[in-house]
């Protein structure tokens, strides 16, 4: 395997994690809302959420700056990686925030706003990865 | 160095198939947490990993595979390539074991609803779920660095 195939897969792989990290908000963010009994039971899958959104954000940006620099026809200063890096911004703060409101158990308004705002900007960072707009 | 180079009509199945494919395995990773945590837990977490199964890995495996046909049809990728071969088994596997582990999750969750102990049937669902992990985590291997 050569270095770009290295870095692809665990670029990918770390993504993998990123979204999954959104996927198992899901759950703690619906119970959170209805709150009772029920929400103590999935509440407990938000420390698993923030680590995967830890690894899959770290590994992300980091694998990805790494493509971006070593690959021949990317370019760190090309708008779609640029763009990329802005929603990996949003998404980070929005994410990192969302697992602290959730794991303090307080303000479930808020939590649904940065879940929003979190799986909103990891799909259209997808979009960007696949599409590579003005690549 | 296929994505880079790669015809923008596959760009939409292509994102389709990803998007799939990512959804369908935080649905398995929400799914097994639920059911290692609900040996503590009971019913509620048990639930929440019947319904992820059956509403969320399932339907999200549709669109993987469906994905997978059309970025396939769409790049006239040859049927012998061992990529190619790795996704389908992974993929056909997965299925069925995934439809083992749903269909023991919500053996577990009637038990749990009687009043009973969730036994190993949860231990075997989570076990089936882990293993469809690693198999995807080959596959996304497989996908990313396509070996003849």
């Amino acid at each position: 395997m050569s270095r770009y195939d290295w870095l692809l897969f665990l670029h990918v792989l770390a993504a993998f994690a990123a979204v999954g990290s959104v996927v198992v908000f899901t759950p703690v963010v619906l119970a959170a809302r209805r709150g009772g009994g029920a929400a103590a039971g999935a509440l407990r899958l938000t420390p698993l959420a923030r680590r995967l959104w830890d690894v899959g954000g770290a590994g992300t940006l980091v694998l990805g700056v790494w493509l971006a620099v070593d690959v021949d026809q990317y370019d760190l200063l090309d708008g779609w990686v640029l763009s990329a890096l802005v929603l990996w911004a949003v998404a980070a703060f929005a994410g990192v925030r969302l697992g602290q409101v959730l794991q303090g158990g307080d303000d479930a308004a808020r939590a649904n706003l940065l879940y929003a705002v979190t799986a909103a900007a990891v799909a259209a960072l997808l979009v960007v990865m696949i599409f590579k707009p003005g690549a | 160095m296929l994505a880079i180079v790669r015809a923008d009509s596959v760009n939409f199945p292509l994102f389709v198939h990803v998007a799939g494919s990512m959804l369908l395995v935080g649905t398995l990773i929400a799914a097994v947490a639920a059911l290692v945590l609900a040996r503590s837990d009971g019913g509620g977490l048990q639930r929440l990993s019947f319904r992820t199964m059956l509403w969320g890995a399932i339907p999200t495996f549709i669109v993987m595979r469906g994905g997978a046909e059309w970025v396939k049809s769409e790049e006239h990728a040859p049927d012998d390539a061992t990529w190619i071969g790795i996704g389908y088994g992974v993929s056909d596997l997965g299925l069925l074991l995934l439809i083992v582990a749903t269909v023991l999750a919500g053996l577990t969750l009637r038990r749990a609803n009687r009043g009973g102990r969730p036994g190993a049937l949860a231990g075997v669902s989570a076990a089936i779920v882990s293993l469809m992990l690693l198999g995807y985590g080959i596959a996304i291997w497989a996908m990313t660095t396509k070996p003849d």
